[in-house]
């Protein structure tokens, strides 16, 4: 193999596994570290950073983070990265004056942001600073789309949404409340500068079954949560069946419960391990006793004298192939299951009926608008697209993703610059020795499991909708966890011409990611390593040529656990544990000094 | 030295020997030893050949004497014995040990200084006795602990960190253990495992006094410009003559050798040594031969390596001796002790 080009800012970047799957990118160990300080608030601001809204995040956050982080391959669980969040956010001081500023003057520029959801309050968190004028369009009472309307209050309390919202407005945005935009040539007649679409994918799929239009007690799930969030709907019947297991159907089964229903059943039409619910979000519900029925698919509703007694359902089984694969599988029988109401939960579209199919805006068969991945822009010049409504359904740390890379492009289009002339994204490396045996970072691993949020009393918690599941962290639950934090950021880095060979390094590192040996291709190098390197996702280090005998140092990745061993072993300090700090630019990394003109802090 | 604790995680897929352990099992604490030490890589190099033989670490006896060579029993197999003797005295507390159970396996570790200086009449009367064990030095030409003075295997014209190049003749282990009898001498290099594993696991299994001469560079006061026992010297005079593949008992020798190359040794338990030559003009088996073979490439400046001699006719020590097979500690006391009347009965003999 050829060695490791460690100048490209991806390789280190991969290493930190939480960091590269994060969308938005947030320095996990830097802000746990903070934690761990005790720097609340500058953990905090580490994570608004990148991700905006830490303290919603840090409760229902789709933490795609936590499946890729490395405790996970080293034992069975990952660090409890969105828990620690949610620590931050808890114990921050007023941290005010440390948030983005508003330009002193504006810019003579107007952007439209249409949906008051988390996309477009990051494009507004990113743009007020540089003096752009934003008017956002909201068809509801309230801001906050989806994370308002969608997910329940006993998980994600309004003062939690409302103050991580109010930072945003805080800094001047002109809003629009129940102002729903149905002619977008209209909007873009306004003369507006640019227009960012933020709507979220706000359609509930149907089933069409038998049945279906007879009844007034089949709802649709986020119509029905939505409903319920606007206190338009109190109440639901006793024995509720829930169509689907995504995570809209665990807030629904969840909320019935707080509606009155004393019986809710989860209808699966495929068996456990292909659920689209994230595991956090099922085990929540099986605590509260909701059942999940598997392989039971919907045949059609039962309906007598006009009332809704029950649905029927196909008993199903699958084969699975090595793969794991599932196929169609095969009816084998049927049955009834009684009920007072059903709520569809199987999945949101894209729908975009205000939207002129002749102005420019194309269209893909699922009503996607047609974007560019990067910069955001669809077909028609200075219109852009964030969140949900970008790509169809994904979740909030996307679309605060999408927010950025939009507000660049905004930016950038109001300037009349390229937009794919963007900044790179680079890597910082700085070594953390700090001594002769003195590392900067807390390099001990902790074999500490995984600590569990407490709860609120199984019985407290259905008394009202609003009381709040999650208790958060203790401080010993706190301290524990972050220790758990392997710190991949620190980066093992290798030179190559101080090496003498001592094999220092390889007997001591614990998981044996160490070898030296002669240079091969890279499945020849795999099968002969210190241990077995059958992670292909994760990178060989391959370095130099050696000075001695002209083999290869090769590190496997994959397990390593940062402790530092290596550097400290090491005589010629050939080996160094370097802090990496990976450089996302944001729009105001774009402007130009005095584009960026904060205003004077109130007398 | 390091501070920090080697960390208990380990790999998922860790290897596991017959007995279910892994190598991390035969660890012992973490080296206090200069990182880079040579010493470090032989302890990985021993604790590997003792995962790999199956050995259970109640059943093996680690024995050392004085120098930073003798720290590094404590770095390996924490569950076994040990003795940290005297300066250079290793090896009679050895031979007492062994004489009071034979069933454990014993490695002594030491180094120049502990063998060839003031423990040299103790090691030569270990290799006279053919005391069964496996007997490493790890040599590094210092006196590493009292910061680097020449030690009796320093090379004519090695410069030291600071004042003249060393003058005196070198005592060379292998030479001294070849014309002494031993019955299997090696040399390795700590910065070839590859080679040194499979050295020091025919050490162990070999019956009778095994000796592993081990370069193993003093990265402190030994790896300058001018040594000749630096990790740079010892890879650019490197001479590799046999390799040695160890096959343990029941095992069938599955590598493929080239016709004429390759030269399997059955040892006593059944386990066999493949030779393979490297180079074709030398024979392990023959004492003169390989005597004069030596005595060129030391000359040549050349650092031979492999397994160098070989003897499996040789008696050790229990059985020149006829001695029982239970370790003493079990033989009932009576059978022990004859009494005072047999004692008398005895003595009278000799009246």
């Amino acid at each position: 193999m050829k060695p490791t080009d460690t100048s490209n800012p991806d390789y280190f970047h991969k290493v930190v596994d939480c960091q590269w799957a994060c969308p938005a990118h947030t320095d996990v160990p830097e802000y746990i570290r903070l934690i761990a300080q005790g720097r609340f608030s500058d953990a905090y601001i580490e994570n608004r950073k990148s991700n905006v809204f830490p303290g919603i995040l840090g409760r229902v956050c789709d933490r795609p983070c936590e499946p890729a982080c490395r405790r996970r391959r080293v034992e069975d669980t990952p660090v409890a990265i969105c828990r620690l969040k949610r620590v931050a956010a808890d114990h921050r001081d007023d941290i005010r004056d440390r948030l983005p500023q508003a330009a002193s003057r504006n810019n003579g520029k107007r952007v439209a942001l249409i949906g008051a959801g988390c996309a477009s309050l990051t494009v507004a968190n990113d743009l007020r600073p540089l003096g752009y004028e934003i008017t956002i369009f909201e068809a509801l009472d309230a801001t906050g789309g989806l994370m308002r309307s969608n997910i329940p209050r006993f998980r994600l309390p309004p003062k939690v949404l409302d103050e991580e919202i109010d930072y945003i407005l805080d800094m001047g945005v002109d809003l629009k409340l129940n102002h729903r935009i149905d002619s977008m040539r209209e909007l873009l007649d306004e003369g507006f500068d640019a227009v960012f679409v933020g709507t979220g994918a706000p359609r509930g799929k149907n089933l069409e079954i038998p049945g279906r239009y007879d009844s007034d007690n089949i709802h649709i799930g986020i119509e029905w949560l939505e409903s319920v969030a606007f206190d338009h709907i109190d109440s639901i019947g006793k024995n509720v069946l829930i169509i689907g297991v995504g995570n809209t159907a665990m807030d629904c089964c969840r909320t019935s419960l707080r509606l009155g229903a004393n019986d809710v059943k989860v209808m699966a039409r495929k068996p456990r391990g292909f659920f689209k619910a994230s595991d956090w979000e099922l085990e929540d519900a099986e605590e509260e006793n909701v059942e999940i029925l598997v392989n039971h698919s919907p045949k059609n509703f039962l309906i007598e004298k006009g009332k809704l007694v029950g649905m029927t359902f196909e008993l199903m089984e699958y084969k699975i192939d090595e793969a794991g694969r599932i196929d169609r599988g095969t009816v084998t029988g049927e049955k009834v299951i009684p009920c007072d109401d059903v709520i569809l939960a199987i999945g949101q579209d894209n729908a975009f009926p205000w939207i002129e199919r002749d102005i420019g805006i194309e269209f893909n068969e699922w009503e996607c608008p047609i974007v560019d991945e990067e910069t955001m822009m669809c077909g028609r010049d200075g219109v852009f697209f964030g969140g949900d409504s970008a790509f169809g359904p994904k979740n909030i740390i996307w679309a605060v993703a999408h927010g950025h890379e939009a507000a660049i492009s905004i930016h950038k289009y109001c300037q009349n610059e390229s937009l794919q002339d963007r900044l790179p994204v680079g890597v910082n490396l700085a070594s953390q020795k700090m001594g002769m045996h003195e590392w900067s970072y807390s390099n001990d691993y902790d074999p500490a499991a995984r600590r569990l949020m407490p709860h609120v009393d199984l019985k407290e918690r259905f008394k009202k909708l609003d009381i709040e599941v999650e208790l958060g962290f203790t401080i010993e639950q706190t301290i524990q966890e972050v220790e758990r934090c392997l710190n991949c950021d620190i980066q093992t880095v290798f030179a190559a011409k101080l090496c003498i060979e001592c094999d220092a390094c390889i007997d001591i590192c614990p998981v044996n990611c160490l070898t030296i040996t002669e240079n091969g291709d890279e499945a020849d190098l795999r099968a002969r390593l210190s241990a077995p390197a059958e992670n292909h996702d994760q990178a060989l280090y391959v370095s130099d040529d050696l000075p001695h005998t002209s083999r290869v140092m090769v590190k496997d990745e994959d397990l390593c656990v940062h402790c530092g061993l290596c550097a400290e072993r090491c005589p010629t300090g050939a080996w160094d544990m370097q802090k990496s700090t990976v450089l996302i630019p944001y729009a105001t990394d774009e402007a130009a000094d005095e584009q960026l003109q904060p205003a004077a802090p109130a007398a | 030295m390091s501070y920090i604790r080697k960390p208990a995680v380990s790999h998922p897929k860790l290897a596991r020997n017959k007995l279910g352990l892994t190598a991390r099992d035969y660890e012992g604490t973490v080296s206090t030893l200069c990182a880079g030490c040579g010493h470090d890589s032989v302890t990985a190099a021993i604790i590997r050949a003792v995962f790999e033989l199956n050995i259970e670490p109640h059943m093996l006896a680690k024995m050392s004497g004085i120098g930073c060579s003798s720290k590094t029993p404590a770095y390996f197999v924490s569950q076994s014995h040990g003795f940290n003797s005297v300066h250079g005295r290793m090896p009679s507390v050895t031979t007492g040990a062994s004489a009071a159970n034979r069933t454990l396996t014993y490695i002594g570790v030491s180094g120049d200084g502990d063998s060839l200086s003031i423990g040299v009449g103790q090691f030569v009367h270990a290799i006279r006795r053919n005391l069964n064990m496996c007997y490493i030095i790890e040599n590094n030409g210092v006196y590493g602990l009292t910061k680097g003075q020449f030690s009796a295997s320093a090379d004519i014209g090695s410069k030291p960190k600071k004042g003249l190049p060393n003058q005196q003749e070198p005592i060379d282990a292998v030479s001294t253990a070849l014309s002494l009898g031993a019955t299997y001498i090696a040399r390795g290099f700590s910065g070839d495992k590859e080679q040194l594993i499979p050295l020091i696991q025919g050490a162990l299994m070999h019956d009778g006094f095994a000796l592993v001469d081990v370069i193993s560079p003093c990265v402190t006061f030994n790896d300058h410009e001018g040594s000749t026992k630096s990790y740079k010297h010892t890879r650019q005079f490197y001479h590799h003559v046999v390799d040695a593949d160890f096959v343990p008992p029941a095992e069938e020798i599955r590598a493929a050798y080239k016709e004429g190359s390759a030269m399997p040794i059955e040892l006593h338990d059944g386990s066999k040594i493949v030779l393979r030559k490297i180079d074709q003009n030398y024979d392990p088996t023959s004492r003169a031969r390989s005597f004069k073979f030596l005595r060129d490439h030391v000359n040549a400046g050349e650092i031979t390596t492999g397994l160098l001699y070989i003897n499996e006719e040789r008696k050790e020590m229990h059985d020149l001796m006829g001695n029982i097979d239970t370790p003493l500690s079990e033989y009932p006391l009576e059978k022990l002790h004859p009494g005072n009347g047999e004692l008398k009965k005895i003595l009278s003999r000799y009246r």
